[in-house]
């Protein structure tokens, strides 16, 4: 993100700003996950939100007609929510620990409302005597409802070429 | 160790118990690997994965580094992914196309029917270097069934659809659903699981877990409403309860009506979506047409858990799926999950039956977590020294219904033959 010579201090101010805004919403939405506030989590999606992790081979694949490995609307994704609170969500309970580290996070493009933001993470997760790394990348298209910023789509691609000897994806990743 | 000894059976009494340490020896293992995995056949793929010639994909089976390649001349061959100069791996890529495999360490070249066709400084080997005989290296044997992929690493096993058994005819009744055909959905989960990879084999036929471990599971699929009612069967079989059976050479099947559950071919609910529900519908009654009643019945409003012993679960439930699974250790194993769609079948439906799949089923959905949850949590327990079996006695004293463990039985007689040097088990059957 250079700044071009044409920008008026303003303008220039203005893209830190949001810029900073998107960092501060994915970290704290980390910190949310980390805590294992998923009711809270679940309040900054949009009504239409969506998230979804494709499978380690196919990246890029299209979940209408490619096999990924999460593909949730916020029907799933409640059902999801609701699963991991109920103690009967057994690879969950007891819930696993997660510790987040996100970087990278940049602004890719501004289109009307909506913020298209890439982040890479690093997410640890240790249970049963065993840590295993989520390492890879996150997309997110958020979008600005009265004022707030909400989650209208968020991608977690992974750059595992398995999920070995992870097994699962069972906490929000 | 006492190998006789490691199935207890009580035929008279209706027990049937298998020693823990056959979940973690490593003189077990060795002996699966030499009676089992170097002697069954062994799934490699399906037919859609390389449709053109030239089109390879890279696999690894019982250990041994393979990529099976369909040739110039359109025929499917499978081979080591090995130089047969100094050892290098020549395939190189997961997937894709090539009339020619180089090898990046000294450019000997091969075609894709595997002879070696290029070596540079030829000249430099002497009169008994035969390049003909160079050529790349496949498995003894190499067959399908249906457009299924095997490999043995046996060259005296028996044929593929004689090995097969009772199968053959539940892979029939899976793969005639579609007309058109099937495709392999692009996209694999690979994953793996802390625990013994028999137990991925138990955990492919046991429906008894299905209730209790999957509770969360159904609470959502029941919150979505009703889908369509349940069909009276025209036909005895398999039952208000289902079965469980065994379709012989340690292979199994656990067969139970379609209630509240999605089934794209073809039983709707409401996780399906309303727009598909035409579709599903005529897709039933075209097979209805095509098969008759009965037939139709148990293809549209069944659902099967069937295993090919040893390795490779083919279920037909939230759709078709391909899971295919291998022992890396004693306590560790790799898996392999696809999923087959009709060729021919709308964009709408694929994409719900994608979604339907992914809530039940894979690393990420809403029940199989568990799965691998309660097999590795079964890995730990088996550390445990003062319990000394498993028990698999369900149902050995009734008219089994699909909660019953008949097909877990038959595979563990099988296995229990396998590493005894045996071929076959002496019964199939309870």
């Amino acid at each position: 993100m250079t700044s071009e010579p044409g920008n008026s201090l303003d303008e220039r101010i203005t893209k830190l700003l949001l810029e900073r805004e998107v960092e501060d919403f994915i970290i704290r939405e980390a910190v949310v996950l980390d805590e294992w506030r998923l009711d809270e989590w679940l309040t900054l999606f949009t009504d239409d939100g969506r998230y979804m992790i494709p499978s380690t081979d196919k990246p890029g694949g299209d979940p209408k007609e490619t096999l990924g490995i999460i593909n949730d609307d916020m029907a799933r994704l409640r059902g999801r929510v609701e699963r991991l609170k109920s103690r009967h969500a057994h690879r969950e309970f007891p819930w696993s620990r997660t510790r987040r580290f996100i970087s990278n996070v940049r602004v890719k493009e501004i289109a009307g409302e909506e913020i298209l933001a890439n982040a890479s993470f690093l997410v640890y997760r240790i249970r049963s005597g065993q840590v295993d790394p989520l390492i890879g990348a996150y997309e997110y298209i958020l979008r600005r409802v009265e004022g707030t910023l909400k989650i209208a789509f968020r991608k977690a691609v992974l750059d595992l070429e398995a999920l070995r000897p992870h097994g699962t994806l069972s906490i929000i990743l | 160790m006492n190998l006789p000894e490691l199935i207890h059976e009580d035929r008279s009494g209706g027990v049937f118990r298998v020693r823990r340490s056959v979940f973690s020896s490593t003189e077990i293992a060795a002996l699966e690997q030499k009676y089992i995995f170097q002697r069954c056949w062994l799934y490699i793929g399906h037919d859609s994965e390389i449709p053109s010639a030239g089109d390879f994909r890279r696999r690894t089976v019982a250990g041994q580094p393979l990529f099976w390649v369909r040739g110039g001349d359109g025929k499917v061959r499978v081979f080591y992914n090995s130089c047969t100069h100094w050892g290098a791996n020549i395939c190189r890529l997961d997937e894709g196309n090539a009339e020619l495999f180089q090898c990046f360490y000294h450019a000997w070249t091969f075609n894709n029917h595997g002879d070696l066709v290029s070596v540079p400084d030829e000249p430099g080997y002497g009169s008994g270097f035969h390049k003909e005989a160079m050529g790349l290296v496949s498995p003894p044997r190499v067959d399908n069934y249906r457009g299924l992929y095997f490999v043995s690493f046996s060259p005296s096993v028996e044929d593929l659809v004689s090995y097969l058994g009772d199968a053959k005819d539940y892979i029939d009744l899976i793969l005639d659903q579609s007309e058109e055909g099937w495709r392999v959905i692009p996209g694999t989960q690979k994953y793996s699981v802390r625990a013994n990879w028999k137990m991925f084999s138990l955990n492919s036929l046991d429906n008894y877990h299905v209730r209790p471990l999957h509770s969360t599971f159904f609470k959502y699929t029941e919150s979505l409403g009703a889908g369509d009612p349940p069909v009276s069967p025209p036909t005895e079989f398999p039952g208000p309860q289902g079965r469980a059976l065994s379709l012989r050479n340690g292979h199994g099947v656990d067969v139970f009506p379609s209630v509240n559950r999605a089934r794209p071919i073809a039983h709707w609910h409401p996780i399906l979506g309303e727009d598909s529900k035409e579709e599903i519908r005529n897709r039933r009654a075209g097979l209805v047409e095509k098969f008759g009643e009965e037939r139709a019945y148990l293809m549209c409003n069944t659902n099967r858990l069937m295993l090919i012993y040893p390795n490779f679960a083919l279920h037909d439930i939230a759709g078709v799926s391909l899971r295919y699974f291998e022992p890396v250790a004693p306590d560790y194993m790799e898996v392999t999950v696809q999923t087959l769609a009709p060729r021919g079948e709308s964009a709408e439906l694929l994409n719900r039956r994608l979604e339907n799949f992914l809530s039940f089923l894979g690393p990420g959905g809403f029940a199989h977590p568990d799965d691998i949850e309660a097999m590795e949590s079964a890995q730990l327990g088996f550390r445990a020294n003062g319990p000394e079996w498993i028990d698999a006695s369900r149902g050995m004293q009734r008219d089994g219904t699909a909660l019953d463990e008949i097909h877990v039985r038959a595979f563990w007689r099988q296995w229990h033959a396998h590493i005894m040097g045996d071929a076959k088990a002496e019964r199939d059957h309870d």
